[in-house]
C-alpha cells in the first residue's frame, strides 16, 4: 500500500492524475483494449460486440472508448496509461499477455478500475474475469460423438496453453461418453490467425478421415473447406458463424461478455465495485450455445441441451471423476469434480487421446 | 511537360525542406481521408503530431515514450544502414531482434533467483552474440554459397517466430505461472532488468545505446577506411575491388553488425519495456526500422530524427484512435501516405524540375 | 502413428489449391523484378486486392467479377507504386515496404463492412467423366478455373519472356535499362505497366485467398503470404518454371506438415512449422552453391533507379 500511494503521489506530482479525475464527475468513461482488430470476427470481434451492447444499455451515462490491435507487452502499457490520463473510469483489458501492463498501470492509477480477461493476478483495483468455454466443448462433445461416422474427430488447437487443452479434454471426455471408439486427430496451427492455414488444417483432417471438425481458432476457414467436403459437421467459434447453418455448422460456442460488462459498468456507476475473480460458463450466460441446427438427430439434440441445462443449473460438472490422466495416472476419483485451480492451468491430456501435448 | 535534371550534388535547401513538405502533404492527404471517415481532420491531425508532444494532459507521459518506441528502430535502422550501404539486405532483422531478446532473456531466466551485478551485463553479451547469429547464417551462406541474404534472412524470421512461440511455451515458461504461455517477468527480477535510468524520462540502456549507436556509425561512416570501403562498395562495386576492399570480409562485418544490433535491440527490450518473453513478443520493429534507415537517408543523423518521427506517429496513432475513434487502420494507411510522401519529395533534392522539352540547362 | 492415412493424390490435389495465391503473386513479382524493379509491396497488393474481389464479388454476386476487381485493385495500388519509384525515382525498397503498410491499412478500411459475410461459391469446374479418371482425375481435373488460369499464366509467362520481342524488350529493360534507352525503348513506361501487371496477379492472388481458399473477409487475412512470394521469385532464380515448383514446394510442405501431424508423427510442431522456411532455404543453398549457373540470372539493374539523363 504505501509503495502504491508514494507513486499515485508522484503521478500527482507530475500533474497526471488531476486531469483524470476532473473528467469523471459527470459521464462515466469505459475503455476497452483489444489485442486483435475488431474485424477479426472472433475474439476481439465479440469483445466489441460487448463494447457496443454497454453504449447501447446506457445510453449518454456512458462514454466508450476503444483501442484495437494492442500489442502486449510495452505498447500495451503506454495505451493503458494514455487512456488513464484520458480520464477512463474502467478498463477492460481482453488478453491474457495485458496481465503484467494491467497491473502496472493499475498500481499508478488506483482511483481508476482494471478487468483483466484471462488472467490471474488481481489488485485492489484489478478484476479478473474469463468464460468457462470448455461447458460449451462438453455439448460439442457429446454431438460430435453422436454424429460421427468414421469415429474420427479432428480438432484444430492453436497454441498449447490451458485454456485450449482444457477444450480438447472436455470435448474428448464427452464425445467418449456417447461413443467409446471415438478417436481424436489433433493439429496445433501454432498461430491465433491465419485462415488460409486453418483450411489446409482442415482439409489435411478430413483427408484423413475425420468427418467432424472441432476448432479453437476464430475463421470461417474450417467451417467452408467442411461444407465443401460434403459430409463433414463442424461447430462455429466465437461467433455463432451461422451463415453455414444447418451444415456444415451444426451448433456453435458464443462468447458473450455484453452481460458482464454492462453489469461491472454499473457496479462504478453505482461506487458499488469491487474487485472480483469471475469465472462464468453457461449458467451465467457468458458462454452461449448456438442453436442446434437441423442436421442433428432430435434425440441427440435433446440429449446435448439436456447435457447443457445440467450444466447451466450446475447439477453437473464436465470434469467429474472417474478420470484418469493420459499417462494412466489418477486424476479425479468417482464423483470428484475438478478444482479451478487445477483447471486453470491445466497441461495434460486425459486418458484416451493420443499424441503430445508440445511443450 | 516536366522534366527532372540531375543536381550535380544534392540541394541543401531542398534536404532539408522536403521532409517538412511532405509532413503537410501528409496533414493534407490524411486530413482528406479523415474527413472521409466523418471525422475532423484538424483534430485528428493535432492529435497525432501535436498532442504526444504538447498536450498538458498526456505530454508528460507521451514524451519520454517516443524515446521508448524510437530507440529500438533508431538502433536497428543504424545496423541495417550500413549494409544498406554497401548493397548488403539484411532484410531480417525482426528474426536477429528475437533471437537477441531469447539468448538474452534465456541467460537471465537461467540464473534466476541468482542476485548479482554481471547478470544484466551477460544478458548483453547473450543478446549481441544472439542477434550476430543469426545474422551470421545468412551472412556465411552467401560468402560460401553466394545465396541471396535477402531471401535467408527474410525466411529465417519465420523460423526465429516459431523458435520464439516454442520458448513461450516451453522452455522458458514461468514455472510459477500456472501453466500459462510466457515467460517470468524480467522487469520483477532487478539483476536481470532493463530499467528506467532516470524516472520520467523513458530512458534506458537501449536508449543510451541507440545514442552511441548513431555516433560510433557517423564517425565511421566520415572519419573510418572502413566506411569509405562501406560506400565505395555500394557505389561501384568494381572500383572498390580494385581498391583492396575484401568483400567478402565486408559482407560478415555488414550483416554482423546490423544483427549484433537488432539483437541487442531485442534484448534491451525484453529485459525492459516489454518484460517477458510471449508467443507475441515482436512486433515488427525489425520491418519498421527498415522504412525509417530509408527515411533517415541511410544517414546517422537522419535516422535518428526518422525515428523520433515514427515514433511520433504511433503514440499520436495510439492517442487518435481511443480519443476520436479513428480505427487502427485508418492510422496504418495515414503511415503509409506520410512514407510516400517522404520518400516521394525526395525527387526535390536531387533533381531540378524543368519544364519544357528543350536540353539547354 | 498412420502414415497410410495420407493419400499422395489427394495430398497434391490440395497442394495445388493452397499454393495458387502465393505462385500468382510470385509470377507477378517474377515479371516485376524482369523488367528491373523490386516491389516489395506485395503483401500489401495481395490484401488490397482480397477486399476489392471479395468487396465486388458480394456486391454483384458474382465471383468473376470479383476475380477481376480484385486484379484491377492490385494494378491500382501499385501503380502507386509505379510513380514512386519510376517517376519520382524514389528508392525501390522502402515504397515497397511502404505499399504493404498503406495496403494493409487501407484494406481494413475499405472491409470494415464485409465481416462476418459469406462470399458467393466458386464452383470447381466440371470436367465431366474426366474427373474420374484414376490418379490424373483428382489431382488434374478437380480444381476452380483459377487454379488453372495461374498454371496457364505460368506457361504464357515463360512463352513471352523466352520467345517475344515483348519478352526480349522487358529482359531488355532489366539487364541494362540505359542500353535500352538508348535503343529508344521507354524504360519507364514498359516498367509501369510490369509493375502493374504484377499488382493484378498479386491482387487475383489476393482475392483467391479471400473467395475460394477461406472463404471470408478478415483483416490481415493473407498473413504473410506476400512475402513467401517474394521469396519464392529468388528461390526461383526469376524462371517461371521454376517458381511453379518452389510454390507447389512451398505449399506442400506446408500441407504435408499438417498431414504429419494429424497423422500423428512425433516430431515436435514447432518444428514441423519451421520446415517449410527451412527446407526452402536449403534448396535454395544446394541451388546457389552451384558454380554454373548461379547467381547469372538475377536481372542486373534490379532495383537500380533509372533516370533517363543520367
Amino acid at each position: 500500500m504505501k509503495r502504491r500511494t508514494l507513486l499515485a503521489a508522484s503521478v500527482a506530482a507530475l500533474g497526471l492524475a488531476s486531469a483524470g479525475a476532473a473528467f469523471a464527475a459527470d459521464k462515466t468513461k469505459v475503455g476497452f483494449v483489444f489485442v486483435g482488430p475488431i474485424g477479426d470476427g472472433g475474439w476481439t470481434y465479440e469483445h466489441n460486440e460487448g463494447r457496443l451492447a454497454v453504449e447501447e444499455h446506457f445510453g449518454d451515462a456512458v462514454e466508450t472508448i476503444y483501442q484495437e490491435s494492442v500489442p502486449e507487452g510495452a505498447d500495451a502499457e503506454r495505451v493503458l496509461t494514455q487512456m488513464a490520463l484520458s480520464g477512463a473510469d474502467l478498463i477492460f483489458t481482453t488478453s491474457f499477455g495485458y496481465m503484467d501492463p494491467t497491473l502496472n498501470v493499475a498500481a499508478k492509477f488506483p482511483d481508476v478500475k482494471f478487468e483483466h480477461a484471462t488472467g490471474y493476478k488481481r489488485a485492489d483495483n484489478v478484476s479478473t474475469y474469463s468464460a468457462r468455454f470448455y461447458e460449451g466443448r462438453a455439448v460439442q462433445g457429446t454431438i460430435a460423438g453422436h454424429m460421427t461416422k468414421s469415429n474420427v474427430v479432428g480438432y484444430i488447437a492453436s497454441f498449447p496453453i490451458p485454456e485450449v487443452i482444457r477444450g480438447i479434454n472436455s470435448a474428448y471426455i464427452h464425445a467418449k461418453k456417447v461413443n467409446p471408439d471415438v478417436e481424436f486427430k489433433v493439429i496445433w496451427a501454432y498461430t491465433w490467425f491465419d485462415p488460409a492455414k486453418e483450411a489446409d488444417a482442415a482439409n489435411a483432417l478430413i483427408e484423413q478421415g475425420a468427418d467432424v471438425i472441432l476448432q479453437h481458432t476464430d475463421s470461417t476457414a474450417p467451417q467452408a473447406a467442411a461444407e465443401k467436403a460434403g459430409n463433414v459437421i463442424t461447430f462455429g467459434q466465437a461467433s455463432d458463424m451461422g451463415e453455414y447453418a444447418p451444415m456444415p455448422r451444426v451448433s456453435s460456442i458464443i462468447d458473450n461478455w455484453a452481460p458482464y460488462y454492462i453489469a461491472r459498468t454499473q457496479a462504478v456507476i453505482d461506487g458499488s465495485w469491487t474487485s472480483v475473480d469471475t469465472w462464468d460458463g453457461i449458467g451465467a450466460g457468458m458462454v452461449g450455445i448456438g442453436e442446434i441446427s437441423s442436421a442433428v438427430p432430435e434425440d441427440v439434440k435433446a440429449e446435448a441441451l439436456a447435457l447443457k441445462d445440467a450444466i447451466a443449473n450446475g447439477s453437473y460438472h464436465p470434469f467429474t471423476g472417474p478420470l484418469k490422466k493420459q499417462d494412466g495416472s489418477d486424476w479425479l476419483a468417482e464423483g470428484e469434480t475438478a478444482d479451478d485451480g487445477t483447471l486453470a492451468g491445466m497441461n495434460f491430456y486425459v486418458e484416451g487421446i493420443t499424441g503430445d501435448i508440445p511443450q | 511537360m516536366l522534366r527532372l535534371e540531375k543536381r550535380p550534388t544534392p540541394s541543401r535547401f531542398w534536404t532539408a525542406a522536403t521532409p517538412v513538405l511532405a509532413v503537410l502533404l501528409t496533414m493534407i492527404a490524411g486530413g482528406l481521408l479523415f474527413m472521409i471517415l466523418g471525422k475532423d481532420p484538424f483534430a485528428a491531425i493535432r492529435t497525432i503530431f501535436w498532442d504526444p508532444l504538447f498536450n498538458e494532459q498526456f505530454a508528460s507521459y507521451s514524451r519520454p515514450q517516443l524515446l521508448v518506441k524510437s530507440g529500438p528502430l533508431i538502433l536497428i535502422a543504424i545496423g541495417l544502414s550500413l549494409g544498406f550501404r554497401a548493397g548488403i539486405w539484411n532484410i531480417g532483422a525482426e528474426g536477429q531482434y528475437i533471437i537477441g531478446a531469447l539468448c538474452g532473456a534465456g541467460v537471465g531466466l537461467a540464473l534466476y533467483p541468482m542476485d548479482a551485478w554481471f547478470i544484466f551485463p551477460l544478458m548483453v553479451i547473450a543478446g549481441a552474440l544472439g542477434g550476430l547469429l543469426w545474422a551470421m547464417i545468412p551472412a556465411l551462406l552467401k560468402t560460401h554459397f553466394r545465396t541471396n541474404e535477402i531471401l535467408v534472412s527474410l525466411l529465417l524470421v519465420y523460423v526465429a517466430e516459431q523458435l520464439l512461440a516454442s520458448m513461450a511455451l516451453g522452455l522458458m515458461r514461468n514455472p510459477e505461472g500456472g501453466g500459462f504461455p510466457g515467460s517470468r517477468n524480467l522487469q520483477q527480477y532487478p539483476s536481470a532488468s532493463n530499467p528506467e535510468l532516470i524516472a520520467g524520462t523513458g530512458m534506458h540502456w537501449g536508449i543510451v545505446a541507440a545514442f552511441i549507436a548513431v555516433i560510433a556509425s557517423y564517425v565511421l561512416l566520415n572519419r573510418h577506411l572502413l566506411g569509405f570501403q562501406i560506400r565505395l562498395t555500394g557505389q561501384s562495386p568494381r572500383a572498390a575491388r580494385f581498391a583492396g576492399v575484401n568483400p567478402n570480409a565486408l559482407i560478415l562485418f555488414c550483416l554482423g553488425t546490423s544483427g549484433v544490433l537488432a539483437g541487442l535491440a531485442g534484448l534491451f527490450e525484453i529485459a525492459g519495456p516489454a518484460g517477458q518473453v510471449s508467443i507475441d513478443f515482436n512486433q515488427g520493429y525489425g520491418f519498421t526500422a527498415i522504412i525509417v534507415a530509408f527515411l533517415g537517408r541511410l544517414n546517422p543523423i537522419g535516422i535518428l530524427l526518422a525515428g523520433l518521427l515514427m515514433g511520433l506517429t504511433y503514440i499520436g496513432g495510439d492517442l487518435a484512435q481511443f480519443m476520436l475513434g479513428l480505427p487502427a487502420a485508418a492510422i496504418q494507411a495515414f503511415q503509409g501516405m506520410l512514407l510516400f510522401f517522404l520518400l516521394g519529395v525526395d525527387v526535390l533534392s536531387n533533381f531540378r524540375i524543368r519544364i519544357g522539352k528543350t536540353e539547354a540547362a | 502413428m498412420d502414415l497410410s492415412a495420407i493419400n499422395p493424390l489427394v495430398l497434391i490435389a490440395s497442394l495445388m489449391v493452397a499454393s495458387t495465391p502465393i505462385l500468382l503473386a510470385a509470377l507477378g513479382e517474377l515479371v516485376v523484378e524482369k523488367a528491373g524493379v523490386l516491389n516489395l509491396g506485395v503483401e500489401g497488393m495481395m490484401i488490397t486486392g482480397a477486399i476489392c474481389g471479395f468487396a465486388i464479388a458480394v456486391e454483384t454476386d458474382n465471383p468473376a467479377l470479383g476475380f477481376v476487381a480484385a486484379m484491377a485493385g492490385g494494378a491500382i495500388l501499385s501503380l502507386i507504386f509505379g510513380v514512386m519509384t519510376q517517376v519520382l525515382l524514389s528508392n525501390q525498397v522502402a515504397s515497397g515496404l511502404a505499399l504493404t503498410l498503406f495496403g494493409l491499412g487501407l484494406s481494413a478500411l475499405m472491409g470494415q463492412g464485409y465481416v462476418g459475410i459469406k462470399p458467393p461459391a466458386t464452383h470447381d469446374l466440371n470436367f465431366g467423366p474426366l474427373a474420374d479418371i484414376p490418379v490424373l482425375g483428382p489431382v488434374l481435373f478437380s480444381h476452380d478455373a483459377v487454379v488453372y488460369i495461374s498454371l496457364a499464366l505460368v506457361v504464357a509467362v515463360w512463352a513471352v519472356l523466352k520467345f517475344t520481342r515483348l519478352g526480349l524488350i522487358l529482359r531488355a529493360v532489366g539487364e541494362n535499362h540505359d542500353a535500352a534507352h538508348a535503343l529508344g525503348y521507354k524504360v519507364v513506361r514498359i516498367r509501369i505497366l510490369a509493375i502493374m501487371f504484377g499488382g493484378a496477379c498479386a491482387g487475383l492472388g489476393g482475392a483467391y485467398i479471400s473467395l475460394i481458399r477461406v472463404p471470408q473477409w478478415t483483416e490481415g487475412m493473407t498473413a504473410g503470404a506476400g512475402w513467401i512470394a517474394l521469396a519464392i521469385v529468388v528461390f526461383a532464380s526469376w524462371k517461371p518454371v521454376r517458381v511453379l515448383i518452389g510454390a507447389y514446394l512451398f505449399g506442400g510442405i506446408t500441407v504435408l506438415q499438417l498431414n504429419l501431424q494429424a497423422a500423428g508423427v512425433a516430431i515436435p510442431v514447432e518444428y514441423l512449422s519451421m520446415s517449410p522456411y527451412l527446407i526452402t532455404i536449403l534448396v535454395l543453398v544446394i541451388m546457389s552453391a552451384d558454380r554454373s549457373r548461379a547467381a547469372l540470372n538475377a536481372p542486373a539493374s534490379l532495383g537500380r533507379v533509372f533516370h533517363a539523363s543520367s
